[in-house]
């Protein structure tokens, strides 16, 4: 069964964020890692980029497919999982830890309101997978 | 009302495959694993290190019994079936009167008047139509008997030693290419020496319905469940592993538009036979010159090339990607792709368009991987 930590939120395309103050950070939950297998390539944006919600802001690359990542809340982007380069293992090992992928400057924080609780991601995947 | 969804093809492994937590995605029309548990990248691996064991029990057979057993064949076919003794094997393609590719397979000899073709899993009704749309009346009797057979492949350098314990034969006495017909756990099976992975191995061929004893058997003796016991690899393993081992896949380097010459499988067309359907095409090929070649490349920038995309010579289109995918113990960005022949140099640079964005790449010898004796 996939890990779907309480402290977070969640969205449809299987991105995760967490808060910290005014900075979310972003990457991609248990359930997308498991879906995609070893990820081997992680395509990131720079500091800088700003992103609406929704946009996609890089991709996820396993042995077979390609993925893009979409950010579920609108900001700019503040500082990037460099080590994901050499380590996209990470993603897989560690999806909510040392699988981050960037953290955001938060344009509008009440986004997150409108995203999904744990709960509701759990029951989203599992129907999903129906 | 929605039509009823294709029904997929399933070997006699499919429930195991699914009780060990294969990932299942379809493959010429048949439900396969994609990958287990452990992963690709870790399948892969183990295959090179210890030992992988695969399922290709969806590829066909076709047999060809009769005195006319190997003229016959060796009409439709580029290699020489002539030049095989019996419990030997050789690999060999069915041409088109272009001398492009219909499929590649194996080309067993199990006796003078008795063959056993070996053939892609997405084309085998292709060639049972089109082997017996070329019959001619000779003294042969083709059945196709893809159903009759399981196909497990065991490979990597701990492949002999784990066989060994399920079969008398001395299986280091079966040369490359050389096959026998013996027991394995006391199953009637064909041994045969091959494989698709570049590694040492074995396929064995037996009824269906010994598969799964012969699975567990295998996973057994290999101590599967250790850390460098043998793993079950699913499809995409199987393609990383070939890929890296510049071995072909029907569909992708080769397919009824790109000639034996063009793919580098002037080895197994052998002009000076005899006829067979082809000949004539290949051998003015040879004569004028090829104009596109098949090559392999490294990516050098980041980025992953892969299948379909277009290759840029000097900021020209000029190819495409056959097939590109990571390359999981070389640890580098790989693929295969049609260049013409003026660039078909080792160390040219070519540029990959990744998505839109052009991604560096150098054209490398073939294979890239290759086993140590």
């Amino acid at each position: 069964m996939a890990n779907v930590p309480d402290n977070l939120h969640y969205s449809k395309d299987h991105e995760w964020v967490r808060v910290d103050g005014d900075t979310a950070v972003i990457g991609i939950t248990d359930h997308a890692q498991e879906q995609l297998g070893d990820v081997v390539y992680v395509e990131l944006p720079k500091p800088g980029e700003e992103f609406a919600a929704h946009d996609s802001f890089g991709s996820v690359e396993s042995v077979k497919a390609v993925s893009e990542i979409f950010t579920p809340i609108s900001g700019k982007v503040v500082e990037v999982n460099q080590s994901l380069a050499d380590e996209p293992e990470k993603v897989n090992k560690d999806p909510y830890g040392e699988g981050w992928m960037i953290k955001t400057k938060m344009g509008k924080p009440g986004e997150v309101d409108s995203l999904l609780t744990a709960a509701e991601y759990e029951d989203f995947t599992k129907a999903e997978s129906e | 009302m929605t039509a009823p969804a294709l029904e997929l093809r399933k070997t006699s492994l499919n429930n195991v495959h699914r009780a060990m937590g294969g990932r299942m995605v379809e493959f010429g029309g048949w439900d396969m694993p994609v990958q287990y548990p452990a992963g690709t990248m870790t399948e892969h691996l183990r295959t090179r290190t210890h030992a992988g064991l695969f399922d290709v029990s969806h590829m066909g057979e076709i047999d060809v019994r009769g005195a006319d057993a190997i003229p016959f064949v060796n009409r439709l076919v580029s290699n020489d079936a002539t030049k095989l003794i019996d419990g030997q094997a050789q690999y060999s393609a069915l041409t088109t009167p272009e001398g492009t590719v219909i499929d590649d397979l194996l080309v067993y000899r199990l006796a003078s008047d008795h063959l056993l073709l070996i053939v892609n899993a997405g084309t085998t009704d292709k060639d049972w139509d089109w082997i017996n749309s070329h019959y001619q009346n000779e003294n042969v009797e083709l059945r196709n008997v893809s159903a009759e057979y399981c196909q497990i492949a065991l490979q990597g350098p701990d492949a002999i030693s784990i066989l060994q314990k399920l079969t008398d034969v001395p299986l280091a006495e079966i040369k490359y290419y050389y096959f026998r017909d013996t027991q394995v756990d006391g199953v009637a099976s064909i041994v045969s020496r091959t494989g698709y992975t570049g590694e040492d191995g074995f396929e064995v061929y037996a009824a269906p319905d010994k598969a799964e004893q012969l699975w567990k058997k295998i996973l057994d003796a290999g101590n599967f469940g250790s850390d460098e016991g043998v793993l079950p690899c699913g499809l995409a393993a199987r393609n990383t592993l070939r890929l890296e081992a510049g071995m072909c896949l029907y569909g992708h380097e080769i397919d009824e538009n790109t000639t034996l010459l063009e793919a580098n499988l002037g080895w197994i067309t052998k002009l000076n036979k005899g006829d067979f359907i082809g000949r004539d095409a290949l051998a003015k090929q040879k004569e004028a010159g090829i104009r596109r070649k098949l090559i392999g490349f490294e990516v050098t920038d980041r980025g992953i090339a892969r299948d379909g995309q277009d290759v840029f010579l000097n900021g020209q289109r000029g190819g495409s990607v056959t097939s590109g995918s990571p390359a999981p113990f070389l640890k580098k960005n790989i693929g295969m792709a049609y260049v013409p022949v003026e660039s078909a140099n080792v160390g040219q640079r070519i540029e990959i368009d990744v998505r839109g964005k052009l991604v560096g790449a150098e054209i490398v010898p073939l294979p890239f991987y290759k086993r140590a004796k």
